[in-house]
């Protein structure tokens, strides 16, 4: 496209047509203040609903204020950003903003991190002198997953725009009209009484304090004091390249030896690794996806394609949407499942205490996992196998809250014997990850020869629905990778319609860019760079390990051999293993 | 049609219909037959008059006679008296309003006299129900002669060159959007008809689908020939029962008729019609609120661009014109821009219809020729201001428009003097407004309208409205002050200035032009305490009329206050400062010794 | 509306409408007038239903039910009271009216009084400015109503 020359605060220079003026003031150095806005390119996710008219500004020879995010650059523009009549203009919106909010921001959970607290700040709003009627105010909800308290929600539609176009689940949608107005849910039930399906990503995208994850910190506080039990923690993939964020590091470093050294200072009596577990999913899976596809190559009849189930916002998800298929995604519990499993039955057997004496902890880039962890599926008499699970932010609050200068930690080492992963484990924190690492074991288990190549590119990246074909064995076959649940529903629906792709294993990531984008990391507050940095940062955790390939952990190889004999044998089967239900589909 | 000597033309609007009129063709008609006369004189029940104050209407042709507030029982006089023996019913004819006289044709009234009726050309002449009638009268050749004899582009040169302008408030020129909508390529195309006249107070929408359907049906076959659309669909209000049933009615006959359909008239244009039904929100007048309304959604509006021309009805190439924009089309295409032009002003060419409401003599629907003056309009026309009342102001354009007061009224009105002023055209409503109006009452009133109907999307309108309503009431309430006055003004100018949608750019107009004209009333309100018009009940003190009190002791007793003083059979007194203005002593004296004021 | 009637029936005539139209999105708005029409009135069942039948989330179906003031999830009673408070009727004295109404009825805007036969709620304009001001009783039109004719109006359907 061709340029086009504009003027911004007195900065002749030249842009490409097409674009904003936020962006062309971006490139100018000039930061006009945005808060309904976001734009996560790279994923290809946007919010424009250009409500909140803070990042209004003056155009030559227009009437009224434009707003700059969504106001496309033209020839011979004269734009002023900072001119009196801007200034004062986005200082009453957000004052008329504040003049409907509760404004508890000692004690608001988003504190710190609010948008509006922080515009407030920069466009100086020092009182609120537009005064009156507050929006009659929603009971605060706390859910399993989530907290909302929508006497705070703004109207910036960010949470709609990714329930609804990204995620295809439609819980959310703007109520009510005029002053009443606000994003909920129908009838304004609880979440957890809708098709919500827990991923969180509404509380990643929230500018404010109306939806945040379901705070659970002062649970493992408890925990911790309790000297009768035993605290174990697990930690996911796509923590450690996250959870630095919170402590001023660089998006995507990777910081698993001071997340274990923070742990232990907590006083965990042991620090154990989910991408142990990941391994050991793989291992039961890519058995189940052998399975069907030899049973498919002598005409049996079979359920394929099958799909993973290791994320629970997808597991959620096709259980009321899907609820017709349930016998396709593979039974396989995810990793935070299997690891509460191994520790409360094998671990808590080889300590020789009762598995009410164990508390796990799980330490998740998902709200969703909250959710999993209650399923009863995932509990014996009662007793679950994973006790709290804390999000990446959570977690973060709860080393400051201990007084851990995290960036001063030393490095230290997970625990033996569930602290042991392979490279194919730790991609599981990213879109394609699950994926690429069965397809390492089953290559191997079917070309009973090592892989030369390990690494999968065909199933890496952004895209939000990926498809290829392997030749396995002489055996061709179809593959996709999907992100964002929207995605998994175009690609659900055409297996519905007859499955024209012949697709045989479906890999599905309820959130933008696998679990690195999960709803409880770090916010990366419209930054799509963010993603890619973490993305990077899981790789270089593949590259790096010495083994790649789930089935050739040592540990794993012991647990088979000491205590589940081999994949899908009955014990397996029953502490590995899960089971669906259909639930309401509106 | 059959060679009927004589024709009752009843009024069918709904301010009539509501009146009874239904009951009035049924009794003509009985008493007709009953007196043989059925075949010779027929009874036809037509769209408004206009002159909705004074009805049921009922005009007898050929000799124009115009009886006003006829009620059912009157038919019988009216058949026996007028068509039996040639004697007008006297006591029905319309009275003169400064002469007294009752004019005998209705050709003399002065509220038809300077009207010019080109919009409204069969409200009250023709049975919109038969489309046999719409054509009689020229109905249907406009489109014929585009379809068979004229280029897309000739067409759009047509409406170009008429200097049409929008009808639906902004004024934009309808022959440049028909142009711009023609350079999109898309297979699929609409035309859209946006009939969902929110102002409240104006109803030349709704009079034009219920008198003249035809007309509008076949503007838009003749815009979707000219913008290459197949498909028009009519946003319509679902308060208006009567024009959607007419409306359907006028579609399946010019369908039989073949006027809408396949292949129309035999060429390769086909061009379909149908109804959409709004659900009571004023913002969905606002169109891309309206097209997001058409697809099922609620009616919040987008930014613009893209402009529906290019992505609209979903997500197609879609033209939106008002109805009335599409009514003058017609005749347009068969007399010609020039006459089209002939009429009006430079840049506002040819007629407007008001509706005429307030505190005023002729409430109704009037055409006129832009240009006009509002002295004309509110004085020759509407017949001055009710019960021999000052004029105070008149607000044009409703919510979004302004207010005018007497230095205004010799305007002449086009979109860009009422622009200038304060206010704006707006669809045509004309709200007149005498000296018991108050000011700030009225702007309150206003407010309360858009801050209702408000979409909720944008933070200056869904808060920034709420706002100024509490300034408002606080104002109206006796509790403002200076400061309240200071920040109407700072919250109006930033709502203009950053609202979404037309909406809430415009909410601040009444506010603003109030405060501009009245700005000693405002004063009164929060410096004085006062409420000089008498309205705002909580600036008004009650008093007891010693002369009248018969001291029975009922007000002190329902005084929640406290504030009423004195004995059995003595007179009472209120002591002001403990009085909350609640009225209820008031409503108790049964002796009316207690006044507000 | 007033008669009670019966929920299974009503659903059939619901379901026959559907079959009428394309039942695509863009539909919602025209089958909610219609299942108002039948049931009186749009309760969560109504919704839930019309939701699944068409296929809508039923986040938006409410979403557009609550946006719109035509529509009503709760019964109204069986006389529906709607005092005109277009601009026309205010400047000729609605807003009396209205209170009048309150008054007699002791109840508020979009109220039932407790015995089902009232609700009162305004509306913006019938287009009848002629008469203003005006109130509508069900379907019937009153126009140039006064503070004291609200006695009398009532009257008539006690
Ligand atoms: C809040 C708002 C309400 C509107 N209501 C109406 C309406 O009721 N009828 C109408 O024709 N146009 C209405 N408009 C104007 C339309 O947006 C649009 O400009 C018009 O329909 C275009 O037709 P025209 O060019 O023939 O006037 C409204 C605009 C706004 C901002
Ligand atoms: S949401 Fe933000 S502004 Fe509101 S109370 Fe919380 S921290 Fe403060
Ligand atoms: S920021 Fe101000 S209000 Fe908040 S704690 Fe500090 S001093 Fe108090
Ligand atoms: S958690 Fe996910 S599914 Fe639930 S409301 Fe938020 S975005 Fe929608
Ligand atoms: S809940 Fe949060 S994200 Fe959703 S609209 Fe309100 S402020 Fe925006
Ligand atoms: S993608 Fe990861 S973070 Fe998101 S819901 Fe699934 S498991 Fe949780
Ligand atoms: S100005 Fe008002 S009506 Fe228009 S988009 Fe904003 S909130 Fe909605
Ligand atoms: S009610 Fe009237 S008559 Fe009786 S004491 Fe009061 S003012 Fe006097
Ligand atoms: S208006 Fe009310 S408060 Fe005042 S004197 Fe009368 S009854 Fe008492
Ligand atoms: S950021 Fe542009 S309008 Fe909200
Ligand atoms: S409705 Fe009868 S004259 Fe207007
Ligand atoms: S304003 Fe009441 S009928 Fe028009």
């Amino acid at each position: 496209m061709s340029d086009v020359t504009i003027t911004i605060d007195g900065k002749t220079m030249k842009v490409k047509q097409g674009t904003s003026i936020l962006e062309a003031a971006k490139e100018a150095g000039i930061t006009i203040p945005t808060l309904c806005y976001f734009n996560l390119e790279n994923a290809d996710i946007a919010c424009k609903p250009a409500s909140c008219r803070v990042c209004v500004v003056e155009v030559e020879g227009s009437r009224n204020l434009l707003p700059s995010c969504v106001t496309s650059v033209a020839e011979g523009m004269v734009v002023r950003t900072n001119s009196k009549r801007a200034i004062n203009a986005r200082k009453m919106n957000i004052e008329l903003l504040l003049s409907d909010h509760p404004n508890d921001c000692l004690t608001c959970p988003k504190s710190g991190s609010c948008d509006l607290q922080r515009l407030t700040q920069i466009v100086e709003v020092r009182s609120i002198d537009v005064t009156g009627t507050r929006r009659s105010t929603v009971p605060v909800e706390v859910g399993k997953a989530l907290k909302r308290d929508l006497s705070k929600c703004i109207m910036c539609r960010r949470c709609e725009t990714m329930c609804s176009t990204v995620q295809s689940v439609y819980a959310l949608s703007a109520i009510h009209r005029g002053f009443p107005a606000y994003v909920g849910t129908a009838f304004e039930e609880p979440l957890s009484d809708t098709v919500c399906v827990s991923c969180g990503q509404c509380s990643a995208v929230c500018p404010v304090g109306a939806i945040t994850e379901n705070d659970e910190v002062e649970k493992v506080i408890d925990a911790l004091a309790d000297k009768t039990k035993t605290v174990v923690f697990q930690t996911a993939p796509s923590v450690r390249v996250a959870i630095g964020e919170e402590f001023g590091l660089p998006a995507g470093t990777e910081v698993t030896g001071k997340m274990i050294t923070a742990l232990r200072r907590l006083g965990a009596d042991y620090v154990f690794d989910t991408n142990f577990a990941a391994d050991l999913t793989i291992m039961e899976e890519s058995a189940e996806i052998i399975e069907r596809i030899k049973a498919f190559l002598n005409d049996e009849k079979v359920s394929l394609p099958i799909t993973t189930s290791c994320c629970p916002g997808w597991v959620n998800f096709f259980e009321s949407q899907f609820s017709d298929m349930l016998d396709l995604p593979s039974t396989a519990k995810s990793p935070q499942g299997m690891f509460g499993a191994v520790a409360k039955n094998y671990f808590t057997q080889k300590l020789g205490i009762r598995r009410e004496d164990m508390i796990v902890v799980s330490i998740m880039p998902c709200t969703a996992k909250k959710v999993e962890a209650d399923r009863e599926a995932l509990k014996v008499n009662g007793n679950p196998d994973v006790d709290i699970v804390l999000t990446t932010r959570e977690t973060a609050r709860l080393f400051k809250l201990a007084n851990i200068d995290f960036t001063k930690l030393e490095d230290s080492e997970f625990d033996d014997p569930l602290g042991e992963s392979t490279g194919a484990a730790s991609i599981f924190g990213v879109t394609g990850g699950v994926l690429e690492a069965a397809l390492r074991t089953v290559y191997e288990t079917l070309e009973e020869k090592p892989l030369k190549k390990v690494e999968f590119f065909d199933v890496r990246g952004f895209t939000g629905v990926k498809t290829t074909t392997l030749k396995i064995a002489g055996i061709p076959i179809n593959v996709a990778v999907v992100h964002g649940l929207a995605n998994a529903r175009k690609v659900m629906d055409e297996v519905k319609a007859g499955n024209p792709r012949d697709l045989h294993v479906i890999e599905v990531m309820a959130c933008p860019g696998g679990c690195i984008g999960g709803g409880g990391q770090p916010y990366h507050r419209g930054d799509g760079s963010v993603l890619s940095k973490r993305t990077s940062a899981i790789y270089e955790i593949d590259k790096d390990k010495k083994i790649r390939k789930s089935h050739e952990n040592p540990f794993i190889k012991e647990l088979y051999q000491n205590y589940y004999g081999e994949p899908l044998s009955h014990l397996a089967h029953e502490q590995l293993h899960t089971h669906y239900t259909a639930t309401a589909k509106y | 049609m059959q060679n009927y000597k004589m024709h009752m033309l009843v009024c069918g609007g709904t301010g009539c219909k509501s009146a009874n009129a239904d009951q009035i063709v049924l009794n003509l008609k009985r008493s007709l037959s009953e007196c043989g006369m059925a075949d010779d004189v027929s009874v036809t029940q037509t769209g408004c008059f206009g002159f909705c104050e004074k009805g049921p209407i009922v005009k007898i042709l050929p000799d124009n006679t115009f009886y006003t507030q006829v009620r059912p029982e009157d038919a019988n006089e009216i058949v026996t008296s007028h068509i039996l023996y040639g004697r007008k019913v006297h006591r029905l004819l319309y009275k003169d309003q400064t002469t007294l006289e009752s004019i005998e044709d209705s050709k003399h009234m002065d509220f038809y006299k300077k009207q010019h009726r080109v919009a409204l050309r069969n409200c009250g002449f023709i049975d919109p129900g038969n489309i046999e009638e719409y054509i009689a009268r020229d109905g249907y050749l406009a489109l014929t002669e585009c379809i068979t004899s004229k280029s897309r582009e000739e067409v759009i040169q047509i409406v170009k060159d008429s200097g049409l302008r929008g009808r639906g408030g902004a004024g934009f020129p309808t022959g440049l959007k028909w142009e711009i909508s023609s350079r999109y390529d898309d297979e699929q195309k609409y035309v859209v008809c946006n009939a969902d006249e929110g102002d409240p107070g104006a109803f030349m929408d709704r009079s034009i689908l219920e008198g003249d359907p035809h007309a509008v049906l076949e503007a838009m076959a003749i815009c979707g020939y000219a913008t290459k659309a197949s498909e028009g669909r009519i946003y319509i209000r679902a308060e208006y029962p009567l024009a959607i049933k007419r409306l359907e009615n006028a579609v399946k006959a010019a369908e039989e008729y073949g006027f809408l359909g396949e292949k129309i008239l035999g060429t390769d244009f086909s061009f379909k019609v149908s109804l959409t039904f709004g659900a009571g929100a004023f913002v969905c007048g606002e169109e891309t609120a309206l097209l997001r309304s058409m697809e099922g959604g609620r009616g919040e509006p987008t930014t613009k661009p893209p402009f529906p021309s290019e992505h609209g009805l979903f997500g197609k190439p879609t033209t939106i014109n008002n109805v009335e924009t599409f009514a003058n089309i017609p005749v347009i295409i068969r007399q010609g821009a020039k006459w089209y032009r002939s009429m009006g002003t430079e840049k506002s060419a040819g007629t407007k219809v008001f509706a005429l409401a307030g505190k005023i003599n002729n409430v109704g629907l009037i055409e006129v020729p832009m240009g006009t003056t509002l002295r004309e309009v509110i004085f020759d026309i509407g017949g001055g201001i009710k019960d021999g009342k000052k004029f105070k102001a008149v607000q044009t354009g409703g919510p979004s428009g302004g207010c005018l007061t007497e230095k205004d009224l010799d305007t002449p009105i086009d979109f860009d003097n009422l622009v200038a002023k304060g206010s704006m055209m707006g669809s045509g409503g004309m709200i007149v407004m005498d000296e018991d109006s108050c000011m700030p009452a009225v702007a309150k009133f206003y407010l309360q309208f858009t801050q209702e109907e408000s979409c909720g999307k944008c933070t200056p309108c869904r808060i920034g409205t709420t706002r100024l309503l509490e300034l408002l009431e606080l104002i109206c309430n006796g509790e403002g002050t200076m400061e309240s006055l200071e920040e109407l003004r700072r919250l109006s100018s930033v709502i203009k200035d950053t609202a979404l949608c037309g909406l809430g750019q415009t909410a601040p107009n009444p506010v603003l032009s109030t405060l501009n004209a009245f700005w000693d009333e405002y004063v009164a309100h929060v410096v004085d305490k006062k409420c000089p018009a008498g309205v705002c009940t909580k600036l008004l003190d009650y008093t007891i009329h010693a002369d009248k009190c018969k001291g029975c002791t009922m007000c002190f007793r329902v005084c929640p206050a406290g504030a009423i003083s004195g004995k059995v059979k003595e007179v009472h007194f209120i002591d002001v400062s403990k009085c909350i203005k609640c009225g209820a002593c008031m409503d108790t004296c049964k002796f009316n010794a207690i006044t507000r004021g | 509306m007033g008669m009670v009637a019966d929920p299974k029936s009503q659903y059939e005539e619901l379901d026959k409408f559907l079959l009428t139209i394309a039942g695509t999105e863009d539909e919602l708005i025209k089958v909610l007038h219609r299942a108002q029409g039948i049931f009186g009135y749009l309760s969560d069942d109504v919704q839930y239903y019309v939701a699944e039948k068409m296929k809508i989330p039923v986040s938006k179906v409410y979403g557009v039910v609550t946006f719109y003031s035509y529509f009503t999830t709760k019964p109204k009673g069986k006389h529906r009271i709607s005092v005109c408070m277009g601009t026309a009727c205010y400047v000729r004295g609605a807003e009396p009216v209205l209170e009048e109404f309150k008054k007699e009825l002791n109840i508020s805007c979009d109220e039932t009084t407790p015995d089902g036969k009232f609700s009162l709620d305004t509306l913006r304009c019938v287009g009848a400015c002629g008469l203003a001001p005006v109130v509508m009783v069900g379907e019937k039109v009153y126009g140039h109503v006064t503070p004291d004719m609200v006695k009398d109006i009532l009257a008539e359907y006690a």
